[in-house]
């Protein structure tokens, strides 16, 4: 069941193959990076077709997608908001920020992962340390990092995207 | 007066003007001290960083020249590899950051002359999958650095040739951990593998002999390398050379990032000269003095610190935790660890327990779920610190808690098993009263 991609997309597939003369196993994540980036989600279909570029078995590929947090199986909404939760955002009011995001979105849940809101727009995810501690509370907008976010800076966040 | 910073790493960091450009870091200097090293012989700069007891950035603080050491290219028929381990994530840190979106190229200066030191002909840089500029940034670097023949074919016309490429993570904080890093690069779940027999330098990467450096102690190569390895090593204290970056975050009045000599600065000297005190006027409750996983240090706390004096005779001296001086041996000496450099503050207003439980979910989040104790405990020791600070804490639960920690350390294929008990044990011996209090409470 292998899926049609356009040469655009293979030629940069096989540009990040020659990354890895050793081993093109080793090419999993960019790859599953570089569809995530382009499908939006990693689907069984982009399995197959990364399993059989890299001459794998696609449970090589599937069991990646389920160990690491950033990739996923299903679409998320058009914008991504993670929310560091972690010790030093949260002394500096991450739950209030992460709270505040879920409500003016309309998105709601609990778990630690992503909760998109029912109109698909926006998708809001806690995540753990950011690496930014000395700024926090820090939000990602993609792949945008925001500091000492507010509940005042999250609702511009919010305005910015359309 | 203050303490002064002693800017090596982060000298160009925040000035006004500098970028990210190679003519930017050609004019301030660039690229000269790769010029010199393609020179020397491979072995004298692996001597010259054994010499300099440059030791390593990212949290165990092993010595880097020993590290290099294990490695003889003249005895091994594989190919040798370089990672830079940039994948930093533990809660606290965020001094690599600064580095990869400011000043690119002074970690892949450092990174080529390491690679050229060790015979490497391949390397990569694993960075976390949330640096999703920086790896850009990188990537551009990288090129710039092709362009101008710091990389690739016969480098420079020394007949030496490198490839260096960026590797994206994905999320997972084991990936820190350097054979989970390996395991990852591999194209695998990064489960960190068993020592012995996988000692990277040994069985590393594709199984060949491979070395794993973080983003501070490469730049540190190439400021040794440049100013040679005397001089470097009169930088700090002796088995705490060159200059360490202090990351503060939590309750202070300016969190950020400062880089110090060795050693040379107090806590306490950090936290109110530097970093403008605890804010809102409260008081230092408690430090976590060298990133998440390092033993929390209560404020009114007293320890015993063995110091040589001039005579050479070791004395016992009682001190406050406001006057530990910010190395790796005074922070080991008072039970602790300097780590990687993290340092969070908290005030007198914060719940310990609330903050443990914080720590714990991190850890029940990151655990990678190879080894049964940790997987089990991280999860455990999550669970009842959630009921504590829901009220809900039994009588026994702060035992129950301590034994599920003790019952980690020590018994897991890799270090992510202290990293998630010391914390524990940590907040428990310093703040018992206030887990004991939970149960009385509901």
């Amino acid at each position: 069941m292998s899926a049609q991609v356009d040469p655009e997309f293979e030629k940069q597939v096989d540009e990040v193959i020659s990354h890895y003369p050793a081993s093109k196993r080793s090419a999993s994540l960019p790859l599953l990076h570089l569809w995530q980036e382009k499908y939006g989600y990693v689907s069984e279909e982009g399995i197959h077709w990364i399993a059989e570029k890299l001459g794998l078995q696609p449970v090589n590929i599937l069991e990646l997608v389920t160990f690491y947090p950033m990739f996923r199986q299903k679409p998320i909404g058009r914008h991504h908001i993670r929310v560091c939760r972690t010790l030093s955002c949260s002394l500096n009011g991450a739950y209030d920020v992460f709270e505040h995001f879920k409500k003016i979105t309309g998105a709601t849940g609990d778990e630690h992962g992503p909760i998109t809101s029912p109109d698909g727009k926006f998708t809001v995810e806690f995540v753990e340390c950011l690496a930014s501690c000395g700024t926090a509370p820090v939000v990602m907008l993609g792949d945008e990092l925001h500091e000492k976010v507010t509940i005042k800076s999250a609702e511009q966040i919010i305005q910015s995207c359309h | 007066m203050p303490v002064q910073e002693r800017r090596i790493i982060l000298k160009h960091i925040d000035q006004p003007g500098y970028t990210i450009d190679i003519d930017c870091y050609l004019k301030h200097g660039g690229y000269e001290t790769l010029k010199k090293a393609l020179k020397l012989p491979p072995a004298q700069i692996k001597d010259e960083v054994k010499k300099s007891q440059l030791r390593g950035r990212g949290g165990a603080g092993f010595s880097c020249g020993m590290k290099w050491g294990f490695i003889d290219p003249s005895k091994t028929q594989k190919p040798i590899y370089l990672i830079c381990n940039a994948d930093e994530s533990d809660p606290g840190t965020f001094k690599d950051r600064q580095i990869i979106h400011k000043d690119p190229h002074q970690l892949l200066e450092g990174m080529i002359i390491s690679c050229f030191a060790n015979s490497v002909k391949l390397a990569y840089i694993y960075i976390r999958g949330e640096f999703p500029i920086g790896a850009r940034i990188l990537e551009k670097a990288l090129a710039e650095a092709r362009a101008k023949n710091f990389l690739g074919k016969n480098i420079l016309g020394s007949g030496y040739d490198l490839e260096i490429y960026v590797h994206r993570g994905a999320g997972a904080y084991i990936c820190g951990e350097e054979t989970g890093l390996i395991e990852s690069l591999e194209g695998k779940r990064p489960y960190p593998r068993i020592k012995p027999p996988y000692f990277p330098a040994v069985l590393g990467l594709y199984m060949a002999p491979t070395i794993v450096n973080n983003v501070e102690t490469l730049c540190n190569v190439l400021h040794v390398v440049e100013m040679g390895s005397e001089a470097f090593a009169k930088i700090g204290r002796p088995n705490n050379t060159g200059t360490r970056i202090l990351c503060v975050s939590g309750d202070v009045n300016k969190p950020g990032y400062h880089e110090f000599e060795c050693g040379v600065i107090t806590m306490g000297e950090l936290i109110n000269d530097i970093c403008g005190g605890i804010r809102n006027g409260n008081k230092l409750k408690a430090v976590i003095p060298g990133g998440s996983s390092a033993k929390v240090l209560r404020a009114e706390s007293k320890f015993k610190m063995k110091q040589k004096g001039p005579d050479g005779n070791m004395t016992e001296k009682e001190i406050g935790l406001l006057d530990i001086p910010l190395d790796f041996d005074s922070l080991a000496a008072v039970g602790s660890m300097a780590g990687s450099g993290g340092i969070i503050v908290m005030d007198h207003t914060r719940d310990m327990v609330e903050s443990m439980a914080n720590l714990s979910e991190f850890y029940a989040h990151e655990s990678c779920g190879q080894c049964t104790p940790c997987r089990e405990g991280s999860l455990w020791m999550k669970k009842i610190l959630t009921r504590m600070t829901h009220g809900k804490a039994r009588k026994e639960d702060t035992a129950l808690l301590k034994n599920v920690a003790d019952n980690i350390a020590g018994r897991t294929i890799c270090a992510f098993g202290e990293a998630c008990a010391w914390p524990v044990q940590g907040f428990i011996a310093n703040f018992k009263e206030e887990f004991e209090a939970k149960a009385t409470k509901r």
